[in-house]
C-alpha cells in the first residue's frame, strides 16, 4: 500500500481528529483534576488525621521499615454523635430545600410566560432576568436588610397587608412585625439571589415545548389547565431538576446570605464550616464538615443526571 | 346528500392577510372529503377552524345541525389526527390512546376495553407499553390513528395522514387507513398537498387555491373534468392549449390551435371566434410513425426527451409552434423492434372525447 493512498490519508485525519477532539475533553479534566480533584484529596486526606501540635499528621505514617496508612476518623464519629453538626446539617437541607421550592414556584410561571411571550420580546425578558448579576451580589443581599428591616418597604408592606401572621404561623418569624434575622429574611435573601438559576433552564425548556402536543391535548378533551398539568409539566421536568439542581446545591453550602441576613434559628453548615477553620482552628474537623456536605451534594447530582439521561432518551 | 358538516360563508383573516375566503361546504355522513391544495391555500386553516384552534372572521360552521362556534376545542365532538403526529412523547402507547378517554371521565375498566379494542384496529397489540419514540414511523401513526378515533368522534380530521411516511409504506398505509376509518364509519376531512394521497382515499375532493375553493367532486370528476385551467394543471400532468372556437354545432365544435385542430364530440355554449383552452391528458394521447387518417386531433412533433417510468415512458415531443406535447403511453410490450428514441419525427392522436375545454 503505497503511503499516500486515500484510506491512509482517511486514518491520518481520524487519528488528527481524536487528538483535537482528547485535547478539547483533555484540558477541562485536568483543569478540574488539579483543582477539584486534587484539593478534595488533600480535604479527605485531612478530615482523616488528628491535630497536631503544629499540624495534622499525615495519612502515611512511616515506621519499623513499612508504610502504615493510618485512618483516623474519630473526626466523622463526632459529626455524628454531636447535635450541632447533625442540627447544622438538616436545617441547610431544610432552608436549601425550602428556597428551591419558593423559587419553582416564582420562577415556574415566569419561564412559562417567557417562553410564551412574542418572540421579539423575549430578549428583553430574558435581559431582565440577568440584570441584578450586573451589580454586587453582596450589595444586593445587603439591600434586603433595609427593604425587611422595621420602617423598610417590604416589611410595612408585609404588615399591611397582614401577612406577618401567617408567616408566624408558618414559623417564618417569630414575632408579628419583625422580619429580620428570621428564617423568613434568610428564604428570602436565598430565594432572591438564586430564582435566576432556576429561571434559565426552565425557559431554554419550556421555549422548546412543541406546542402542538397541547394541542392535540385540547383535541382530546384536556382543559388548559389539565393540559398544563399533564403535557407541560411533564415534559418540562429535565429543566425542573435542572433549575432545583442549580437552586438547590449551592444553597446547602451558602455561607454570606445566611451570616447577612439569618438569625440565631438559621444555623448552616456553611457557617459551621466557617467556625471550624477560622475559630476553632480545627482542619481536620472541618474536613470531616466539607467532605460529608460534599457527599451530601453528590447523591442530589447523580439523581439530577440520571433524569437528564432519561431526558436524553426520550428526546432521542 | 344531507349536509352532515356545514361550512357556510366562513372567512378567515390573518391582519391583513385573508387565508380562508368564502367558503361553502356540505359534507355527508361517512364521507371521506380531501381538501387538497399547495401550501398557503388556506386548507389547513379551514381545518384548524372546524378543530377550534382558529376562530372564523365570520361564517357559520355546523357539525348535525350543532352550531360550533361557541365550543372550546376540547368539548368538540371532532379529533384530529395532527401532522406528523404530535404523540405524547412521556406517555406509552396504551396512555396515549387512554388520554381522551381518562378526559370524558370513564370508569376504568371501560377505558381499557376500548383502548384494547383500538389497539387490535391497528394492530398494535404487543407494543402498548412502549414509548412513541421507540416506534417506526408507520407504527406511530397508527398510534395517532388510534388516539384520534378511542372517543368515537362524530369527525375525524386528519392533518397531512401520510405526510411523514416514506413512499412505499405511503401507498400500503392510504389502502389500511381508508378500510380502518370506512370499518369505524366515521365522517372525515383531511388536507393533503399530495393528488394522488387524496384521489385514493377521499371519496369527494375539495380544490383550494388562494383561500377558495376551485371545484368540488369525486376523484374521477375532478381529475377527468377539471373546471378551470388551475385545477387541471394542479391535478395530474396536462397539456394546456389555447385556440379559438370556429365551429360549433349542437353534437360537435372544432378549436383552432397552433399546432392543430380539435375536433370535440360536444357542442359547447360560445360564440365563434372565442379565445379557450384545451386540456389534454398525456395518457389519452398515442404515438405512432404513420400520420393518423383523422386530419383533427393529430400533431406531428420531434421527440427531444423521454422519462422511463418502468411501467410507462413519458415522451416530450417539440411542435412547430415551439410548444411541447407530452405523451405518457404504456409499456405493455418488451424489446419492441420499432421503439421509439429521441430525435424520431413522431405523429400524435387522440380522440375526440379526449379533450375537456375551459373557458376560464
Amino acid at each position: 500500500m503505497s503511503l499516500h493512498s486515500p484510506s491512509h490519508r482517511m486514518s491520518c485525519r481520524l487519528a488528527g481528529l481524536l487528538r483535537g477532539r482528547s485535547a478539547v475533553i483533555g484540558i477541562p479534566y485536568l483543569w478540574l483534576l488539579v483543582f477539584f480533584a486534587a484539593p478534595f484529596l488533600i480535604v479527605l486526606n485531612y478530615s482523616l488525621s488528628e491535630m497536631g501540635a503544629v499540624r495534622p499528621d499525615n495519612l502515611m505514617v512511616a515506621g519499623d521499615g513499612m508504610l502504615r496508612l493510618a485512618l483516623k476518623y474519630g473526626n466523622y464519629l463526632t459529626l455524628f454523635s454531636d447535635d450541632l453538626y447533625f442540627t447544622a446539617y438538616v436545617s441547610s437541607l431544610k432552608f436549601a430545600a425550602i428556597t428551591t421550592a419558593v423559587c419553582l414556584v416564582v420562577g415556574y410561571p415566569f419561564a412559562y410566560f417567557m417562553a410564551r411571550a412574542r418572540a421579539s420580546l423575549q430578549p428583553a425578558l430574558l435581559m431582565g432576568v440577568m440584570l441584578p448579576f450586573w451589580t454586587s451580589f453582596l450589595l444586593r443581599v445587603y439591600a434586603w436588610k433595609g427593604l425587611l428591616d422595621e420602617g423598610g418597604w417590604v416589611s410595612q408592606l408585609l404588615i399591611a397587608t397582614r401577612l406577618d401572621g401567617l408567616l408566624v404561623a408558618l414559623g417564618m418569624i417569630d414575632t408579628a412585625g419583625k422580619f429580620m434575622n428570621t428564617p423568613f429574611s434568610l428564604v428570602i435573601g436565598m430565594a432572591y439571589s438564586y430564582l435566576p438559576f432556576m429561571i434559565l433552564p426552565l425557559y431554554a425548556n419550556l421555549a422548546k415545548l412543541d406546542l402542538r402536543l397541547l394541542e392535540a391535548a385540547a383535541d382530546l378533551g384536556a382543559t388548559r389547565f389539565k393540559a398544563f398539568w399533564l403535557i407541560t409539566v411533564p415534559l418540562s421536568r429535565a429543566g425542573i431538576v435542572a433549575g432545583a439542581m442549580l437552586v438547590f446545591i449551592p444553597c446547602i453550602g451558602e455561607y454570606v446570605i445566611p451570616e447577612l441576613l439569618g438569625g440565631p434559628r438559621t444555623l448552616m453548615i456553611g457557617k459551621v464550616l466557617w467556625d471550624e477553620f477560622f475559630s476553632n482552628n480545627d482542619w481536620p474537623m472541618a474536613s470531616s464538615v466539607a467532605v460529608v456536605l460534599v457527599l451530601l451534594i453528590v447523591v442530589p447530582l447523580a439523581i439530577f443526571s440520571k433524569v437528564q439521561a432519561e431526558a436524553r432518551e426520550q428526546a432521542r | 346528500m344531507s349536509a352532515f358538516l356545514a361550512i357556510e360563508d366562513v372567512v378567515k383573516d390573518f391582519g391583513a392577510t385573508r387565508a380562508v375566503n368564502q367558503i361553502n361546504l356540505d359534507i355527508g355522513k361517512g364521507e371521506i372529503f380531501a381538501l387538497l391544495g399547495s401550501s398557503g391555500c388556506g386548507k389547513t386553516t379551514l381545518l384548524r377552524m372546524l378543530a377550534g384552534f382558529e376562530v372564523p372572521t365570520s361564517g357559520r360552521i355546523t357539525l348535525g345541525g350543532v352550531d360550533l362556534r361557541a365550543m372550546e376545542p376540547y368539548s368538540r365532538p371532532i379529533n384530529m389526527m395532527f401532522q406528523s403526529y404530535a404523540l405524547f412523547p412521556h406517555l406509552t402507547v396504551w396512555e396515549n390512546i387512554a388520554f381522551g378517554l381518562k378526559r370524558e371521565g370513564l370508569p376504568r375498566a371501560e377505558i381499557a376495553q376500548r383502548v384494547d379494542d383500538m389497539l387490535k384496529l391497528v394492530q398494535l397489540g404487543k407494543y402498548a407499553q412502549r414509548k412513541p419514540h421507540q416506534l417506526s414511523g408507520g407504527q406511530q401513526q397508527r398510534v395517532a390513528l388510534a388516539r384520534s378515533l378511542a372517543k368515537r368522534p362524530q369527525l375525524l380530521l386528519l392533518d397531512e395522514p401520510l405526510g411523514a411516511l416514506d413512499k412505499k409504506l405511503r401507498e400500503e398505509t392510504q389502502v389500511e387507513l381508508v378500510k380502518i376509518i370506512s370499518d369505524v364509519g366515521v365522517t372525515c376531512v383531511m388536507v393533503t398537498h399530495d393528488q394522488e394521497e387524496a384521489m385514493t382515499m377521499a371519496s369527494r375532493i375539495a380544490v383550494m387555491s388562494e383561500g377558495r375553493i376551485l371545484q368540488v367532486g369525486p376523484p374521477a370528476e375532478v381529475y377527468e373534468t377539471p373546471a378551470t385551467r388551475f385545477v387541471a394543471d394542479f391535478i395530474g400532468n396536462v397539456n394546456l392549449m389555447d385556440g379559438v372556437l370556429s365551429v360549433d354545432e349542437a353534437d360537435h365544435c372544432v378549436i383552432d390551435c397552433a399546432d392543430c385542430q380539435h375536433h370535440v364530440g360536444h357542442g359547447i355554449t360560445g360564440t365563434r371566434g372565442m379565445a379557450l383552452s384545451v386540456a389534454l391528458r398525456p395518457e389519452k394521447i398515442t404515438l405512432s410513425r404513420e400520420a393518423p387518417a383523422d386530419l383533427f386531433n393529430r400533431m406531428v412533433g420531434t421527440v427531444k426527451a423521454l422519462s422511463y417510468f418502468g411501467s410507462f415512458t413519458v415522451y416530450q415531443l417539440a411542435l412547430a409552434s415551439g410548444a411541447t406535447l407530452k405523451v405518457n403511453m404504456n409499456n405493455t410490450r418488451r424489446n419492441r423492434s420499432d421503439e421509439i428514441v429521441v430525435g424520431d419525427r413522431v405523429w400524435a392522436h387522440w380522440s375526440s372525447d379526449a379533450h375537456v375545454v375551459l373557458t376560464q
